[in-house]
């Protein structure tokens, strides 16, 4: 393992970025990187820079400073379209139109593979279903985005990224305002994902459910990266009280030894008793 | 819409030629329905006036002028005068011109994003119609380019317009679909302003002026038309080239961005495109306020939002609602003629509150 991946150029490489908007800071270093086949999750407080990160890399917003390697090479040096036949995105609050049907929206994923004036081959438009049947939105394809759940509208979106066919996927907080299941669900996707070749860098809230799907972890603070590696010796009792503050612990699951990130309230033991 | 819809990989790829040919007619029905009632329209347009032919006839004088066919009538050179001279431009001036609104609003209702933008309600229209007033009482009009400037002034007016909209209307980034329409009005009031000054002092121009203001498609002469096309055909075809990549545009910028799209490049030329084909039909009629609401409303709720589709199927039932507008204008109350756009604002009015009320255009 280690001589493949010293050959191979990490598929993301994002160093030493640094952003500021309206004035202050956002970003003052901060950095990730992402191998293919691995999920990589990135957490830390509100207002830490995650969802600025994720923005930087796909030149939504433009960095002051930072080096930003796809696959070894400059990001800058490639085109738009071109980087969005590698990168797809999955932003948290996506837009479009209550009255477009999913498979429209998930058909728009192709467009970077398309020429301007070519219109969707067979090919594209299976690329599109299997695309929907991994996000598990087959089954209302035809259903207007209007009258969707959140966790479905949540899927269109996913599978509209699948449809690029990216090396690449960013995802910002995908499982927010999900229930429990959906959220494993959403991680279980990604998971699959890697296991095909694709790199996934995940913003995400949850750190115990960040570190039971996870690879590696990134953790952010005021617009830093303070800690990077796999989720046990990123998710400590002591980084995390150091980052979140003294109101949560980490504890060990009993019988697989997975740290779950649980509240430190005063007399928890005597209410549960 | 069925164009659109994904079918499994092995429904494309089977050889399953019954139901092939199916597909293709459903595939072809909207371009069919829309040109056979554009050409009911105008049929019914070229038959009716001070002098009423039969219809039959109507079809038999056109379909003999067709090369290769020759149909034996016999019917007064009259009838023929009145057929060719006089309804014939008028017809497919009232055609071009609401193809062209029709088109226009549904090219700026996909840039903005907002079912409301329109050529009349964005100020597009009233900027490109100071600009022909303009045109009409300087010198060079009665120089030897004679109308052929009106409509380069036209869109010199309408793209001014379009600009200052756009950049009264943008606050951080974003544009507010009501804040849109609002800075469009009160431009718009502005400019009909100071259209409404030159006809005051235009001098022996004046009725030049109010003839042009006044609009419709009375004035209507072959020579006319020849002048518009080429402008119409150059602006349609800069939206056309960029009609899928509006689909993709309906998503919020950051998406479009991210899948590919250079957001301010595209918006910039389709705007452009758009407004040449709006000012030149200014240029032609005046201001005919509301074609670029209701027909391409009426087309998306028909056949789907996909700008591949929606863009020439507007084009072609805008043809036909501003031909039957113009023969209800100038039937009604025969001999004298009602502007097109006081029928048009008629209908279009009460269309756009109810928009209003039916959708909250904030969501939209």
């Amino acid at each position: 393992m280690a001589t493949a991946t010293a050959l191979a150029a990490p598929l993301l490489e994002v160093r030493d970025v640094h952003v500021a908007l309206g004035g202050g800071p956002v970003l003052a270093g901060a950095g990730v990187t992402v191998r293919a086949g691995e999920v990589v999750g990135l957490a830390g407080p509100n207002g830490a820079g995650k969802s600025t990160l994720l923005r930087a890399v796909t030149r939504v917003l433009r960095a002051e400073r930072g080096t930003f390697l796809l696959r070894g090479t400059p990001i800058d040096a490639r085109s738009r379209l071109d980087f969005a036949r590698e990168v797809a995105v999955v932003q948290q609050l996506p837009e479009a139109p209550p009255t477009m049907r999913v498979e429209e929206l998930v058909l728009l994923g192709r467009h970077p593979h398309l020429r301007l004036l070519g219109r969707e081959s067979g090919r594209d438009r299976a690329i599109a279903l299997d695309a929907m049947r991994r996000a598990g939105c087959d089954a209302f394809a035809e259903r207007a985005l209007g009258t969707l759940s959140g966790g479905e509208r949540r899927r269109a979106f996913i599978a509209r990224a699948l449809a690029q066919e990216p090396r690449l996927l960013l995802l910002d907080e995908p499982t927010a305002n999900l229930d429990a299941g959906a959220q494993g669900e959403v991680f279980e996707l990604l998971r699959a994902l890697a296991a095909d070749g694709v790199g996934v860098l995940v913003v995400v809230h949850d750190l115990t459910l960040a570190a039971s799907y996870c690879d590696r972890l990134v953790l952010m603070q005021r617009g830093r990266t303070v800690a990077e590696g796999p989720p046990a010796e990123v998710v400590t009792a002591e980084t995390v009280r150091r980052v979140y503050g003294d109101r949560v612990t980490v504890v060990r699951h009993p019988s697989t030894g997975a740290p779950l990130v649980v509240p430190a309230v005063a007399g928890t033991e005597d209410r549960d008793a | 819409m069925d164009a659109r819809r994904i079918e499994p990989a092995g429904a494309v790829a089977a050889p399953a030629s019954r139901g092939a040919g199916l597909r293709r007619l459903a595939h072809l029905g909207p371009v069919a329905v829309c040109l056979l009632v554009l050409v009911a329209v105008a049929l019914a347009s070229l038959s009716q006036g001070a002098a009423g032919l039969p219809p039959r006839t109507v079809a038999g004088l056109l379909v003999d002028r067709l090369p290769l066919i020759a149909i034996e009538l016999d019917v007064p050179e009259t009838w023929r005068r009145i057929v060719f001279d006089v309804r014939l431009p008028r017809v497919i001036a009232a055609g071009a011109v609401g193809a062209a609104l029709a088109y226009s609003g549904a090219a700026y209702q996909g840039v903005f994003r907002n079912p409301l933008a329109e050529p009349f309600l964005l100020g597009v229209a009233s900027g490109a119609a100071l600009g022909a007033a303009l045109t009409i009482v300087s010198p060079i009009y009665s120089g030897a380019y004679g109308f052929g400037w009106v409509p380069a002034a036209a869109f010199a007016g309408g793209l001014l317009a379009m600009v200052l909209v756009y950049l009264f209307s943008r606050s951080g980034g974003s544009v507010s679909n009501a804040t849109l329409i609002l800075a469009g009005v009160a431009l718009s009031a502005m400019l009909a302003a100071a259209t409404s000054f030159i006809l005051m002092t235009a001098g022996e121009r004046t009725q030049a002026v109010l003839s042009f203001l006044f609009g419709g498609f009375n004035t209507a002469s072959w020579s006319r038309v020849a002048w518009a096309l080429p402008y119409l055909l150059a602006g349609s075809a800069v939206v056309a080239v960029f009609a899928r990549v509006l689909n993709v545009l309906q998503l919020d910028e950051e998406q479009a961005a991210q899948l590919g799209v250079d957001v301010t490049r595209t918006k910039l030329l389709v705007l452009g495109g758009a407004s040449l084909v709006a000012a030149t039909a200014v240029a032609m009629a005046g201001v005919i306020g509301f074609v670029g609401l209701i027909v391409p409303h009426v087309v998306r709720i028909l056949w789907g939002g996909d700008h591949r589709r929606l863009l020439p199927l507007a084009a072609l039932l805008g043809a036909s609602f501003l031909i039957a507008a113009d023969l209800f204008a100038r039937t009604v109350i025969a001999p004298q003629e009602v502007p097109v756009g006081i029928v048009t604002a008629l209908l279009g009015g009460p269309f756009f509150l109810w928009l209003l009320r039916a959708r909250r255009v904030g969501d939209l």
